[in-house]
Parts: structure tokens; C-alpha cells; sequence
């Protein structure tokens, strides 16, 4: 295949700089992972549906199969590898071990990043907030209840260190 | 922490019963773990298998021309390119089923859409696409069946020219007929399941490329590395050129029991002579993956009128779909486990396995065991209703115990904590709350379920483990176990440490490679746990055994006196720290030519079933567990809405208290799943979506908390006590509704799954709103009339 029509594109990933060159036609989730070495962001439907592939593009959720490579263009996204400080597991991710949150594992990247992005927001979601907000990553190991609970102890967690 | 029923005398565990998060968890959780299809080498294609666009036709040419031509195409390959183009699956391992080949590529017929016609690999995914497209296939449309019991009937068309049934079991035990003339009532009822897809979320994929001398290597999500040989036969090759690597999958519910992307990835491989990298699209493995067996299940239940069940005829009719797969297995478990969790004196048990030109059905968790569930447990309600007396003491008076013989004519060996089970889930409910408003109702129900793990024991299942203690007093530890995400490798290294007091941080395990890990035999069946874990355990027991006489001698002490602990071996009463480090007694091994390494196999129990009279062995052990829920239903809109949720299962002793948890917890949703929305719908085998946004699986917000509750009855024939949990938490959710949505409303639904429309038309059926409120809840549909016998409205034999 030629390279022709082929363009540059230029995004920080993790706060690394990384540029590559993409075809129109492709998306966010197949540059990330073939050209850009970034498995951990994950194809599972194609169709936006089930969230496995989510990274925060400027600070938001969304489904990097349905965002085009060029469209990130300038951007800055943070993919679940980006979380950790250092070789430390971010405290959500600690909260995620703790409370057994995974089972195979394919979907907590997109979890994860889903929960992170909430908390952002608020310090303090309710459980009821928390399942809504994780309504477009889909598990079919566990039942939920466990990412829940590991979400809520993290922001419980979380106000105890700011309290302290 | 999940709530535990130790028996108070037990022998006190270090490592087991506890809940390490260690092992794949962490790389889970970080991102790092390294799927089947995150994995890349230098020159690798991209392959792609091109499927039927009908379901039942003749083949009559295929141009691949134009798909030659794409540029970055390196290969095109059809039937005509496959060495040895049948496989031929015996699932009963030969005992009863038709002798039926698959092709691996289509030749002359193709028997469902989805089918594989032809492979394509190029240097992009777009070219193969490109490429994929091209091909011209001209199909000469044939008649289909897409009814399994249309299928049976006479001069409905072959799927295959050997016939359309793939086998037919029986379990027959007592005088069925007599018990029937004498019972006091008999309850019949008709259920009917559905098509449904595994889901997990990680599609379909692999790597292949060929290693050093020659060797195939596919590095795939599978959970049977044992196809190896299979693959290799495809190839012509002998089973040492085929080596196969399982990846930690992103699930697998037993839709990666059989091959999926294998064969194809293996044929491109070998043509190519070049790295090949396949990743089924979500699209392609709903379309054409294998799902569920949908089934038909005819129930008549004999009782008396204190409610004893005296005799029960079963008759299931199952869609194997176009192909055998596990058909013939699956549909033997469902036989065997048709009456469930109750003590049935005379039984006549009759279950088939149908070819239809739909996409063909497989394993999928609760394999056959599930959907009878359905039915054994909503008769169980019926029985209750019909004579006025409480559903829960109905199903205390018929329960299995331990000494009971259950259809097969074997003796129950091990607890039977049905009871406990169904008390604890009831106890974890409470008091039931009220409607949310006017139009709505609350139902409660329950269903206590009977799970096998292990397989059939005519396979004569064996399972080996190699550990090692290295210099460092390190532990390696090789199982041929494959992970589904279920805590598989994770649950080893806890059962090796227990006994040779290695820290978990300091054992390394590797799994799922078919020429460098002692085999295991894949992980289904629920049999991991049982037959990996019981190797692992003796491969440890001996190991530690040969160490003893050496640390003995170096500790001064008696064998029998020493304990090993925390990388050490001490003398029993002295002080933790005090001892001979692991790797001073790996040393003192070696100076005296004893091998710190050892191959540890577990054999187990055998014993042969007798199809002719429907009697025999059948599987080493079974899993009790009870489900409730109540539920409200909104009688305008038919919407059912889960308010609570309790699950109960005996696992005789938790390995992993958070993992046994954790696989309640995801079983009952997809349960749930299952009982409420999830549907394959396909219309003449055309399915009418292959998206995932129209499969409606349950998300985070539909459906409450499952409370899980672990019930330790220290009997099971795993290590340590242990029964297998993987499979037994998905089968009870169905009936658990269907049964608290007839409490709710007085009308029973009898096919799954239970959709507001559904619902409404039932409530239509049995007079509407009013009707049912006429009725009241609780009161349920009735099977037939009080106090007399009904004659079976089938025979043996009849086509159907």
C-alpha cells in the first residue's frame, strides 16, 4: 500500500510527545495500538459500545474507535499506562486490586479511565452516579458491583487525604 | 470480605482462604498483560476468513482473481489449498453420537451462514478487506431447516447426508410409567431457551508464525491448547510441528473451547511462510461464532400430594446448529442433570442434539446443565402451586442428600448443602419491600440449581504439574492450564505455596503452551480447580516429601515435626526466622543428587456409562447453589425490574474468597443477562443484527448488587475440599425470575428471555391486567388438574 495521502499528526500521550503518519480514514484506536505501540488501549466492538477502547482525549471519555487519528490531532490523551506515578499504581488502581475489580482484565483499562475522568469532576459521586457513569464500558466477568466498590472507596480515600 | 460457613474443625491454612491479589491481577490492572492480539512481529500479514453470505447452498464456483490482484495481497486460499480439509469432533468421546466431518474451508456446500469459504492475508487489514470483498462465490440456494424439531420430522432436509440427528441420549431408571398412574397429581410443562452469544470482550484473535525447525506456533486466546494436534492434522504435519500458546483471555464462557481463529491463522501461516496476525471483528463473532444451544424441554412431574415427587419424564430437543462441535456433550449433561437437585425415584429422561442450518452451538458456561434449570425449578413452583403449599417446603421435601442415587443410578458421595444454600440466599434477601407505586407489583423467587465439574468420567480425565525449587528457593511452577480470567495460573501458585511455603511473590508460574507445560487438559467443565489443582497440590505433597529426610538431617529434628513456612523450613515450636532458608535445603538437595524438581499427575476417577440402558458413571461431582431475587413488574409496560439479589453456592472449600466472589457475582449477571434481554434473533439462520449495540447485555446501571454468599462444606473432591465454581453461579438467575415474575403477576413465562413484550402478552393471554389481578399473584399458572394421573403426550421414538 502506498504512503500517499498519509498525513502528519501530532499528540501527547501520557505527556509524551508522539507524532505519526495516519490516513484519513484512520481511527484514534488502530494508530494508538499498531503505529504507537499502546495495547493497552483495546478494540473491543468497532461500534462505540463497549468502552474497552477508551482514553481521555483533553480530559474527556471517549471511544477511540470512533474518533479518527486526525481529529486528535494537537491533542493531549492519557491512556491507562499514563495513571500510574512512576512504577507506584495510581491510588484508583490500588482501589481496583484491593476490591478484586477484575476478572480477565480486557475491560478495566477502559474502566478505569471512565472512573478517573467521573473524579475529575466530582469529588464525591453517589453509587447510583457511579454505575450511570460506567453504563458505556461493558464487563462480562464480574458483576460490577466490585468496580463500584472500588471506585467509591477511592473517592472516599481521596477526601481523607484532602481532609488530612 | 464475602461471607464464609466454615464447619468448626478444619485444618488451619496459611495461603489458601486467603485473598491475594497478586499474579495476573496486577498486570490487569496496570494495563500490561499482553492479549492474543497485542502482539506484533516483523513482516506479519493480516489475515482475514472470508464467510458464507447464505446458509444453505451449493457451492458451484469461487473466483478469487480479483482478490489476487489487490496489492499487499500475499495470499488467497480456498478448500482446494487445505491438506486435510475435515475435522471430525466425537464429544461423547465416540460413546453415541453420528460420525459428522466439518470442513475447515467449504467446499461444495455450505450449511450455515458464517460459514468459512476462503482465507485472505495481506500487508494491512484494509487490503485483506479489500481483498475479502472480491471474491466471487456463486451459491446455489438448497432449502434449509432452522427448526430443530421441523428437523426431526420426515423429509425435512439433510443438513447432512448422514441425517439430522446427532444423538440421542436417554437416562431411564424405575417404572416411569407406573409412577406416573400412581402419583396424586402430574405437573407437565413446556420451556423454551434461546440463542445466546458468550460475549466476552475480547474478540476472536491470534499470532502464528513458524519457529525454529519448522514448527507452527500460534499464540492464541483459547482455552484447549490439546487442538494442537487437531491443527496439525489440517496441516498434515505431525503434532510435534504444531506448538500452541495460550494468552491470559479476555474472557471465554466456553466460546474459546473449541478452535476459533486456529485453523485459518495456522493455513495462512504455514502458505505464507510469514508472521500472521487474525482478530476477528466484534461483527464476524456474533454473526458466526458459536453460541448457546437454544432448547425445547417437555417436563411431566409425578407427585404426591404432600408434594414427594415420585416420577419425572424430560424430553429436550436442542439446536446443534450446521455442525457437531460439543453438541453431543452438552446435550448428555443436560440429560444427566434434568431433574436437578431432587431425589426423582423413577425417570425417563430423553434428550437430543439436532443439526439445523443455523450457526452451529457449542459450550458456553452451565453447558447444557443451565437451561434445564429453567425448567426443573419453574415445575418445582408449579408443583407447589397446583397443590397449595409453599414452593420453598416442596423443594425441602424432594432434596438430594448425601447417600442418595441420583437418574444415572450412581450413589452421591459428597454434601449436599442445596438446603443451606437456598436458607442463606432467602436469609441475605430479608423482608421483601413494598410496590414502588400503583400498576406494580413485587414477586419473590427462588431456584437451587445442580452443577457438575469435572468432565464425564469415561474421558478418563488426568491433569499434570512440574515445579521446581530453584537455587534461590524461588519456586517455577508449569501447568499446561490455560486462563480464562478466572484466577486459573493464580490459584496454583496459592494451592504449591500452601505446601512448600514459598512466598507467592517468589513463585513464577507459566501456563498454556502445548510443547513446554506438562499437559492439563483445557480449562472447561469447571474442572481446573479439580484436576490442576489436584495435581498441583500432589506435585507439591511429593516434592515436599523427597526434601523432608534432607532438611530433616540438616535441622537435626524429625521429618514429621517440620514445618515450611515463609521460605523456610523450622522445626514445629520454634521461633518464626529459625530454620534452614529454601535455598540452603535446595543446596544441600543438590550436594546429595536429590532433585529439587518434580512432576506431579492427577488421575481421576473412571467408569463407563451404558447408553442402551441409560445407566452408568457420569461425572466425578456436582456444585449446589440456591439463587433469590424479588422483583417488581410494572404491569402497564411489562418492564421487570430486579430489586434484590442473593446467590449461594457451596464451594466446598474457597481457595480465593474474593475470586469464588467475584465468579458468583459475574455468573449470576450473565445469568441475568440471559433471563431478561440477551437474544440472538435470526431468521431462516439469517441473523437479523450482528451488532453489539442490539444484543442487550446487562450494563452497570440496569441491575442491582449480587450479594454473594460462600457456603464451605469442606466435600468437595478438589484440593483442599474445593469444588469448581466457574459454571454453577450462571444457572439459576433464569428461573429465579421466571419464578419471582409469576409470584409478582400469576402468569407464568415459559421462554426465554423474558422481554416486557413477552411479559405483556402473557398477562394478555391470561386475561389482561384484570384477569391477573383476579387471580392474584402467587397464585401461578397450573400445569394440569388435582388428583390424577395425565398420559405422557409423547412416546418414544415419535419424531417431533
Amino acid at each position: 500500500m502506498s504512503d500517499a495521502g498519509r498525513q502528519p499528526v501530532t499528540f501527547t500521550v501520557n505527556g509524551a510527545r508522539r507524532d505519526a503518519w495516519v490516513f484519513p480514514h484512520e481511527s484514534l484506536l488502530d494508530v494508538l495500538r499498531d503505529a504507537l505501540g499502546h495495547h493497552e488501549v483495546r478494540y473491543g466492538c468497532g461500534e462505540g459500545v463497549c468502552g474497552t477502547c477508551t482514553v481521555l482525549l483533553d480530559g474527556e471519555a471517549v471511544s477511540a474507535c470512533l474518533v479518527l487519528a486526525v481529529q486528535a490531532d494537537g491533542c493531549s490523551l492519557l491512556t491507562v499506562r499514563g495513571l500510574a506515578d512512576g512504577t507506584e499504581p495510581h491510588p484508583l488502581q490500588a482501589s481496583f486490586l484491593r476490591n478484586g475489580a477484575a476478572q480477565c482484565g480486557f475491560c478495566t483499562p477502559g474502566m478505569l479511565l471512565t472512573a478517573y475522568a467521573l473524579l475529575q469532576h466530582e469529588q464525591r459521586p453517589s453509587r447510583e452516579r457511579i454505575r450511570r457513569e460506567l453504563i458505556g464500558n461493558l464487563c462480562r466477568c464480574t458483576g460490577y458491583s466490585r468496580i463500584v466498590d472500588a471506585v467509591e472507596e477511592y473517592a472516599d480515600e481521596a477526601i481523607g487525604r484532602a481532609d488530612a | 470480605m464475602p461471607e464464609t460457613s466454615a464447619p468448626a474443625r478444619r485444618e488451619t491454612l496459611r495461603v489458601v482462604g486467603q485473598s491475594p491479589t497478586h499474579h495476573d491481577f496486577v498486570d490487569k490492572v496496570e494495563g500490561t498483560l499482553l492479549y492474543a492480539a497485542d502482539w506484533q512481529l516483523p513482516g506479519m500479514l493480516h489475515g482475514k476468513v472470508v464467510r458464507a453470505q447464505v446458509p444453505c447452498a451449493r457451492i458451484t464456483a469461487i473466483d478469487v482473481s480479483a482478490a489476487r490482484a489487490v496489492p499487499g495481497v500475499v495470499a488467497v486460499l480456498t478448500a482446494a489449498d487445505v491438506p486435510w480439509n475435515q475435522v471430525v469432533e466425537r464429544a461423547s468421546g465416540g460413546v453415541a453420537e453420528l460420525a459428522v466431518a466439518m470442513p475447515v474451508l467449504a467446499e461444495d456446500r455450505v450449511r450455515y451462514l458464517g460459514e468459512p469459504v476462503a482465507l485472505v492475508a495481506a500487508v494491512s487489514p484494509q487490503a485483506a478487506e479489500e481483498a475479502a470483498e472480491l471474491i466471487e462465490v456463486d451459491y446455489q440456494d438448497l432449502p434449509g431447516v432452522f427448526d430443530a424439531e421441523r428437523a426431526l420430522e420426515p423429509g425435512a432436509p439433510l443438513v447432512h447426508d448422514e441425517g439430522n440427528l446427532l444423538v440421542t441420549w436417554t437416562i431411564a431408571r424405575g417404572d416411569v410409567d407406573a409412577g406416573m398412574e400412581a402419583a396424586d397429581l402430574v405437573v407437565e410443562g413446556i420451556y423454551r431457551t434461546q440463542r445466546v452469544e458468550h460475549a466476552y470482550l475480547e474478540p476472536e484473535a491470534g499470532v502464528g508464525w513458524v519457529d525454529t525447525s519448522g514448527v507452527v506456533t500460534l499464540r492464541v486466546a483459547t482455552q484447549v491448547i490439546e487442538h494442537a494436534a487437531t491443527i496439525a492434522a489440517i496441516l498434515g504435519l505431525p503434532s510435534s510441528r504444531v506448538r500452541v500458546i495460550s494468552t491470559y483471555m479476555g474472557g471465554g464462557f466456553g466460546g474459546k473451547e473449541d478452535m476459533t481463529v486456529e485453523p485459518y491463522l495456522a493455513l495462512l501461516v504455514w502458505r505464507t511462510r510469514r508472521p500472521v496476525r487474525m482478530v476477528w471483528d466484534r461483527q464476524d463473532s456474533i454473526m458466526a461464532s458459536t453460541k448457546r444451544h437454544p432448547f425445547t424441554m417437555r417436563y411431566q412431574t409425578g407427585v404426591r400430594r404432600d408434594g414427594t415427587i415420585v416420577a419425572q419424564t424430560v424430553d429436550i430437543v436442542g439446536d446443534a446448529g450446521a455442525y457437531p462441535y460439543l453438541s453431543a456433550r452438552v446435550l448428555f449433561a443436560a440429560c444427566a442433570l434434568a431433574s436437578g437437585p431432587y431425589r426423582v425415584p423413577r425417570v425417563r429422561h430423553r434428550a437430543r442434539a439436532v443439526f439445523t442450518n443455523n450457526v452451529p452451538t457449542s459450550a458456553f458456561r452451565g453447558f447444557g446443565a443451565m437451561q434445564v434449570t429453567f425448567a426443573y425449578e419453574q415445575q418445582m413452583d408449579r408443583v407447589a402451586a397446583a397443590l397449595g403449599l409453599d414452593p420453598l417446603a416442596v423443594r425441602e421435601r424432594n432434596f438430594l442428600a448425601k447417600g442418595d442415587t441420583i437418574p444415572t443410578g450412581e450413589r452421591l458421595d459428597t454434601a449436599v448443602a442445596a438446603g443451606e444454600c437456598l436458607r442463606r440466599a432467602l436469609e441475605a434477601l430479608g423482608e421483601p419491600p413494598p410496590p414502588s407505586g400503583p400498576g406494580r407489583r413485587v414477586g419473590r423467587g427462588v431456584a437451587v440449581n445442580m452443577q457438575p465439574y469435572g468432565r464425564t468420567v469415561w474421558f478418563r480425565d488426568q491433569a499434570s504439574c512440574w515445579i521446581s525449587l530453584e537455587a534461590d528457593g524461588s519456586l517455577l511452577l508449569r501447568s499446561g492450564v490455560t486462563d480464562l480470567g478466572g484466577g486459573q495460573a493464580a490459584s496454583l501458585a496459592q494451592i504449591a505455596s500452601e505446601v512448600l511455603g514459598v512466598p507467592l511473590r517468589e513463585i513464577g508460574v507459566h501456563i498454556g503452551d502445548s510443547s513446554l507445560t506438562p499437559p492439563a487438559g483445557g480449562t472447561f467443565a469447571t474442572r481446573q480447580l479439580y484436576m490442576s489443582g489436584n495435581a498441583a497440590l500432589a506435585a507439591a505433597h511429593e516434592l515436599r516429601a523427597r526434601l523432608l529426610p534432607v532438611a530433616a538431617e540438616l535441622l537435626g529434628a524429625p521429618a514429621d515435626q517440620l514445618v515450611f513456612e515463609d521460605g523456610m523450613v523450622r522445626e514445629q515450636g520454634t521461633a518464626v526466622g529459625k530454620g534452614v532458608r529454601l535455598a540452603e535445603l535446595v543446596a544441600a538437595c543438590r550436594s546429595r543428587g536429590v532433585s529439587c524438581a518434580h512432576l506431579g499427575t492427577w488421575h481421576a476417577g473412571t467408569g463407563s456409562f451404558d447408553t442402551a440402558a441409560g445407566q452408568g458413571a457420569s461425572f466425578p461431582d456436582y456444585t449446589f447453589g440456591a439463587h433469590a431475587a424479588d422483583v417488581e413488574v410494572d404491569m402497564e409496560t411489562g418492564q421487570v425490574r430486579v430489586l434484590r439479589y442473593a446467590a449461594a453456592h457451596d464451594v466446598g472449600r474457597a481457595i480465593n474468597p474474593l475470586r469464588v466472589e467475584g465468579q458468583i457475582q459475574g455468573g449470576a449477571y450473565q445469568g441475568l443477562g440471559y433471563a431478561l434481554g440477551e437474544e440472538i434473533v435470526a431468521r431462516d439462520g439469517q441473523p437479523v443484527s450482528t451488532l453489539l449495540a442490539d444484543y442487550l447485555l446487562p450494563y452497570s446501571a440496569d441491575l442491582p448488587d449480587v450479594r454473594a454468599i460462600i457456603v464451605e462444606s469442606d466435600e468437595g473432591k478438589g484440593p483442599f475440599g474445593a469444588r469448581g465454581i466457574g459454571e454453577p453461579p450462571i444457572g439459576n438467575p433464569a428461573a429465579t425470575i421466571a419464578n419471582a415474575v409469576a409470584a409478582a403477576t400469576g402468569v407464568r413465562v415459559t421462554q426465554l428471555p423474558i422481554t416486557p413484550e413477552r411479559l405483556l402478552d402473557a398477562i394478555d393471554l391470561a386475561g389482561g391486567v384484570r384477569g391477573a389481578q383476579e387471580r392474584g399473584p402467587g397464585q401461578g399458572v397450573r400445569g394440569t388438574k388435582h388428583g390424577r394421573a395425565v398420559a405422557p403426550r409423547w412416546k418414544e421414538g415419535e419424531a417431533r
